[in-house]
């Protein structure tokens, strides 16, 4: 069975992404794990200016979950196209550049920049990045923001062009429906979720940034019900994210209706994750003798079924 | 760097509260060098979720050591690992030791290590050239807490009288500094930051140069998550990654 496939516009081998911020910009971990068998990498969030981002303790374990608040230090975008493109280049997986910005010039800036590039497949925006010019709210939080982003990147490329949703929200479908009604090709549900840890001894928390991002398998419930919400309520093709550590995991995200899937916080602890999993699913379709994958896509049966019962025992 | 699963060879209880485990990785005994770590995941659930970096204790044959006392979830499981129990590690991990042992400039290497701080240098002992004189300072909390494995002459202190020096081990380096004198000492360190920082003031203003193994929480250790950064000092970037930078830092080009 050949997996190879069109998502948003994208080809990608299998349905198997890296999340961005997880695995750098795909170049550091060539001992531990073959870039090339995935269906594809995001970049760690790139900004027009390098940016340092936050003082330790930038992370802190929490039951099977992680809160970061990493303040998306990157290398930024000049430096990316110097010094990593041509590495990417050489990549046969599927490169995404994820951008990060504080204001919307800043995110079409980057995006202009990027876009000459033939390694970069697309793009996908992450817009739980603080609007500076307006209080520092998260752009994500704001549908008219997701919409307006949405538009003025539509606008200056005609590569794949992914918004990656915050769940920090009341009804997430709203800003998937924002983004899809401006020309998105695809929406990444979902970004980390607000988060706290308190150090009780010392009673200092356990970020320098007081909250941070969760992430890691955690959250990976809540993860689907977002995706499953999103997926009723838009055509595009959603990107499932949110937990992932197994093959399981990501048929449960394409069940509930993501076309494809991105492993985060997991490669954190087995940075191959990502090729096993896509290497899982294809196993499990052949025993389940599913020709094509995309058969998996939404195919959830929303109906209690008391026999789900045994598999508690 | 290797990811491999590795057999346990054993686990003991080497001072009061400090346990050894010995693995079993010829990849990682043939690559390691003093100051790097292991990255170790302890059980195959996804709680604890993250790996445990440890510094590498000792290597002798095909054999790994590690220290560890048990503070949380993930200590508690490894110290119930048995003897071929298998434990997830990626490493060796990080620039170690090695450029600055290695570079000449230094007569006397002078190691200082507080608590479990001694985890790096019954190895990095092993691989010090036989022509340098060694000159050792340990601090621990009480007397039964002092790992000798590895050492020849220790100065001691302890926070509570019990052996050597009461006090603190940067206290009694500093006494040692102003009774004898050493023909081109160098500083090699591991320990609390508190005395990281109170060890690095005194370098300073003796001019010798200092070098240690910085601890810090961090997820991956391969740079993936940025989760580590030691603010520098006059450094092109603001920060450096513990894990992929370090864990070894000149003393006087990071803030403690």
């Amino acid at each position: 069975m050949h997996e190879s496939f069109t998502v948003a516009g994208l080809t990608l081998q299998n349905r198997v992404l890296v999340a961005s911020g997880t695995f750098g910009y795909g170049d550091e971990v060539p001992q531990l794990v073959d870039v090339n068998k995935l269906g594809g990498i995001v970049t760690k969030s790139l900004s027009m200016k390098p940016r340092d981002g936050n003082p330790a303790p930038r992370i802190a374990e929490t039951p099977s979950g992680m809160l970061n608040s990493i303040g998306l230090a990157n290398i930024g975008v000049k430096k990316f196209i110097e010094e990593k493109i041509p590495k990417l280049s050489t990549f046969s997986c599927a490169v995404i550049a994820n951008i990060a910005a504080s204001s919307v010039e800043e995110y079409c800036g980057v995006l202009e920049k990027l876009d000459p590039f033939e390694a970069i497949a697309g793009f996908e925006i992450n817009v739980s990045c603080p609007n500076v010019k307006e209080g520092g709210l998260s752009f994500g939080t704001d549908k008219e923001k997701v919409a307006l982003i949405t538009k003025e990147l539509r606008r200056r490329t005609k590569k794949p062009l992914m918004i990656k949703l915050t769940p920090n929200v009341t009804h997430i479908s709203e800003f998937a429906l924002a983004a899809e009604s401006e020309g998105a090709d695809a929406v990444s549900v979902i970004n980390t979720i607000i988060g706290m840890a308190i150090d009780i001894r010392t009673r200092k928390t356990k970020l320098s940034t007081v909250t941070g991002g969760l992430s890691g398998p955690a959250i990976k419930p809540i993860a689907l019900a977002k995706v499953y919400e999103v997926y009723r309520a838009v055509k595009i093709p959603v990107i499932g994210i949110g937990g992932i550590t197994s093959w399981e995991d990501a048929v449960e995200f394409l069940l509930a209706g993501a076309s494809a899937v991105q492993v985060g916080t997991y490669n954190f602890v087995v940075p191959s994750a990502g090729v096993t999993i896509a290497e899982g699913i294809k196993s499990f379709c052949e025993q389940q003798s599913i020709s094509d994958v995309g058969k998996l896509v939404g195919a959830v049966e929303a109906k209690r079924d008391l026999s789900v019962i045994e598999s508690w025992l | 760097m290797v990811q491999t699963h590795a057999p346990v060879h054993s686990v003991e209880e080497i001072a009061s509260g400090i346990f050894r485990l010995v693995f079993r990785s010829h990849e990682l005994a043939a690559t390691a060098q003093p100051g790097q770590f292991v990255n170790v995941k302890v059980n195959d659930s996804l709680f604890p979720l993250l790996r445990r970096p440890f510094s590498i204790f000792f290597v002798e044959g095909d054999l790994v050591s590690i220290l560890f006392n048990v503070i949380g979830e993930g200590t508690r499981i490894l110290v119930g690992k048995k003897p071929g129990d298998v434990i997830d590690v990626i490493g060796p991990l990080g620039n170690g030791f090695s450029a600055a042992m290695n570079s000449g400039g230094y007569k006397t290497a002078v190691i200082v290590a507080g608590g479990l701080g001694i985890a790096p240098f019954p190895f990095f002992l092993s691989k010090l050239e036989k022509n340098k004189n060694v000159l050792s300072f340990i601090g621990a909390r009480t007397a039964n807490q002092i790992v000798r494995f590895g050492f020849n002459r220790i100065h001691i202190a302890t926070d509570d009288g019990s052996e050597g020096f009461s006090g603190n081990v940067v206290d009694l380096l500093a006494e040692h500094f102003s009774d004898h004198r050493y023909e081109l000492p160098r500083i090699f360190s591991c320990g609390p930051t508190r005395m990281l920082k109170r060890l690095s003031e005194f370098t300073q203003k003796k001019n010798i140069a200092c070098y240690a193994s910085l601890e810090c929480a961090m997820a991956c250790g391969i740079g993936l998550c940025q989760g580590c950064p030691v603010e520098t000092i006059n450094g092109k970037k603001k920060y450096a990654l513990v894990c992929r930078e370090g864990p070894v830092f000149e003393t006087g080009a990071v803030f403690l």
